[in-house]
């Protein structure tokens, strides 16, 4: 077993210790420039990746669901449901007689659960206090930077149906 | 306390400060590309694609400025262990 064998005659603490003390300040600052510059390359090929999701992005099409009856809610009511996979949350709100609103139940932030907040009019995260608008799910206060993915709706006869999402 | 300025600095304490200063700059354009891939993930989450390229191409050379850097401080290190007789 020959490469199991050490090549050098030093002895195994001088080999695994190889830095001398005056030295072991320099060497440091030369590995973590390496390392830094390993972390810049690792940023870069995350940019990549980004740019290659980009070029290879295909718009998903969206199924018609069902989500509600007209009058099923109050108006200032909620019904929360599921579009477009039985995984995804989302919250339904009628803010006016005729007038109902649709958003994914997830927060842009760190995906805690929103709800509505009816005495404030706003769509709130309970977590870090990220609030969103009730109109077009803007972001109005806190960490979240992107708007709440909105669920497209239409009004079939005595049904509102979910056709597609915006984010 | 100032120093006389015909005094030359040994060769080394010269290489520790040209690599202390390259890793400062390193660290800066650090610092920016991680705001860059941030903002460029952030943006694409967000459905708009548009920023991905230019971010990538700002991304690419500033590794290349982090690389030559690097170089740069090799450089400077063969040098100074020359000029001491170190390995």
């Amino acid at each position: 077993m020959k490469w199991l064998r050490r090549s050098s005659s030093d002895p195994l603490w001088k080999e695994e210790f190889s830095v001398r003390t005056g030295d072991e300040r320099y060497v440091t600052r030369r590995q973590l420039t390496k390392f830094l510059v390993l972390t810049s390359f690792g940023m870069f090929v995350g940019n990549l990746w980004i740019l290659l999701r980009s070029a290879f992005y295909k718009a998903p099409t969206y199924p018609q669901q069902t989500v509600a009856r007209l009058g099923e809610i109050p108006v200032g009511g909620v019904k929360l449901f599921t579009y477009p996979s039985a995984e995804d949350y989302c919250i339904l709100v009628r803010t006016a007689e005729n007038e109902h609103v649709g958003y994914s139940q997830k927060c842009t932030h760190l995906s805690c659960a929103v709800y509505y907040s009816q005495e404030s009019d706003r769509l709130e995260c309970p977590c870090h206090k990220g609030f969103f608008s009730v109109a077009d799910g803007s972001v109005l206060q806190g960490p979240p930077s992107r708007p709440l993915p909105r669920i497209v709706l239409e009004n079939r006869g005595h049904e509102i149906v979910a056709v597609d999402v915006r984010v | 306390m100032t120093r006389p300025n015909n005094i030359e600095l040994p060769p080394k304490t010269r290489g520790l400060t040209a690599i202390a200063g390259a890793m400062s700059l390193i660290a800066v354009l650090l610092i920016v590309q991680i705001w860059l891939l941030s903002a460029a993930l952030d943006s694409f989450l967000g459905g708009k694609h548009g920023s991905a390229l230019p971010a990538a191409i700002f991304s690419g050379v500033m590794f290349l400025i982090c690389f030559g850097l690097y170089l740069f401080v090799d450089r400077v290190d063969s040098n100074v262990r020359d000029v001491s007789g170190e390995q």
